[in-house]
């Protein structure tokens, strides 16, 4: 494009100039003025945008400088006056963890599907340090299955906290697949069946009052946490924004608040 | 005579002048999209809109290249073209009309791949479709005056 630009000009510089020799200087000026603006115009709003894209790339690198470190310490998720969730919490991990994620997540959120393997690996690695809480936070009407596949993980947990992790799993594992389809029904009590549930009661519980209090009070949860989007997570309490939220961020998080707690 | 490249006329034609300032509309929308997406900011997901669904899938991007970033160097490009038509350049119309052609025709496969494939709709897109449209519009009834002139 910059080649285009110059050859534009080039051919500009190269147009015969008039020498009538009755033209005035202030006059041959003016033409030779006109014939430039249109390329003086084209400069500065060219080099007016490669600025904002620069600027806006700047601010953006330096507002997402890591803050200073003010590590939680604590095995208890944000404790305060917040609506605790849904009790008992789903939980992935050592329960007597010295670390806690918390994830406040929504199974038809793409980026909460990029995740998930993300935080597979997280949770390996620290292993016995570490715990994982799942909440429930569904971006309904923007996600249209979102509420229902909450519904068919919760159901799941009412069979035991394996068959939640179990169903939490194969959400994650097979998003695009039926986030794609016309209806989900089929595919998750299919998905029911392959993790071994009783499918039957699957289907009772699935639109059940216990399912959507749990759901509710995720919810409740999220919402007086300010939770604007999906995975948002918490480390012991304190939120993991900006860099933080990202998987190395994230590891930061963590190995700090182990520093914290003397790990 | 007036050489080929040189403006043929000293009036300033004010419907390109107009499709200039149209495109700097959709220059500024494709930079900030663009930003969106190297930084990676759009990638959550929000309850608000369905942005980060439509800019988190593969077709954000050709290759390693931002779609945006693509997109915001046509509208520099259509942005100089009007420029140059409106000064009079007579080489910078035709171009301008390949040019706005294209992106159209890109704007149609664009709002297809959102209504139909992604199902969602990001509005920092539909705006720079309503752009793009808007510049198709400019250039064909610029073309359809000259042509009943």
């Amino acid at each position: 494009m910059v080649a285009l630009y110059f050859i534009l000009w080039w051919e500009h510089l190269q147009q015969p100039r008039e020498t009538t020799i009755n033209k005035s200087a202030a006059d041959w000026d003016d033409a030779e003025m006109k014939r430039a603006l249109p390329f003086i115009i084209i400069a500065i709003v060219g080099l007016m945008a490669i600025f904002l894209m620069f600027s806006a790339g700047g601010v953006w690198l330096f507002s997402k400088r890591p803050q200073p470190a003010t590590p939680a310490s604590g095995p208890s998720p944000q404790p305060g006056s917040e609506p605790p969730g849904a009790v008992p919490p789903h939980v992935r991990g050592n329960s007597n963890a010295p670390v806690t994620v918390e994830e406040f997540a929504d199974f038809q959120c793409p980026s909460c599907g990029a995740y998930y393997p993300e935080l597979k690996k997280i949770e390996s690695e620290y292993g016995e340090r570490l715990r994982v809480i799942f909440r429930e936070n569904p971006l309904y009407p923007n996600h249209q299955y979102s509420v229902i596949a909450a519904q068919a993980a919760e159901a799941a947990g009412l069979q035991g906290e394996a068959q939640f992790w179990a169903m939490h799993d194969k959400l994650y594992e097979n998003q695009k697949t039926w986030s794609e389809a016309k209806d989900v029904t089929p595919i998750f009590v299919d998905y029911a069946r392959q993790i071994g549930l009783n499918v039957d009661q699957f289907m009772r519980d699935i639109n059940g009052e216990a399912v959507a209090q749990r759901i509710f009070q995720d919810g409740k949860r999220a919402h007086a946490l300010g939770i604007q989007s999906t995975p948002t997570f918490f480390v012991n309490g304190k939120e993991a924004s900006g860099d933080s939220w990202k998987p190395e961020g994230l590891r930061q998080m963590i190995s700090e608040a182990l520093r914290a707690a003397g790990q | 005579m007036t050489p080929a490249n040189s403006p043929s006329r000293t009036s300033i034609s004010w419907t390109y002048l107009i499709a200039a300032l149209i495109s700097l509309i959709g220059l500024t929308d494709a930079i900030y999209l663009t930003v969106q997406h190297i930084t990676g900011e759009s990638l959550r997901c929000t309850i608000i809109s369905g942005c980060s669904e439509v800019l988190s899938s593969p077709y954000a991007q050709v290759g390693p290249v931002p779609l945006a970033a693509i997109g915001a160097a046509a509208y520099f490009i259509v942005f100089s073209m009007a420029i140059l038509a409106a000064f009079g350049y007579p080489f910078a119309k035709p171009l301008l009309r390949i040019i706005v052609s294209l992106m159209f025709v890109m704007t149609l496969w664009l709002l297809y791949l959102q209504a139909f494939v992604i199902h969602h709709f990001c509005q920092y897109c539909l705006l720079s479709a309503a752009v793009t449209t808007a510049l198709t519009l400019i250039v064909l009834l610029s073309a359809l005056r000259k042509k009943a002139a």
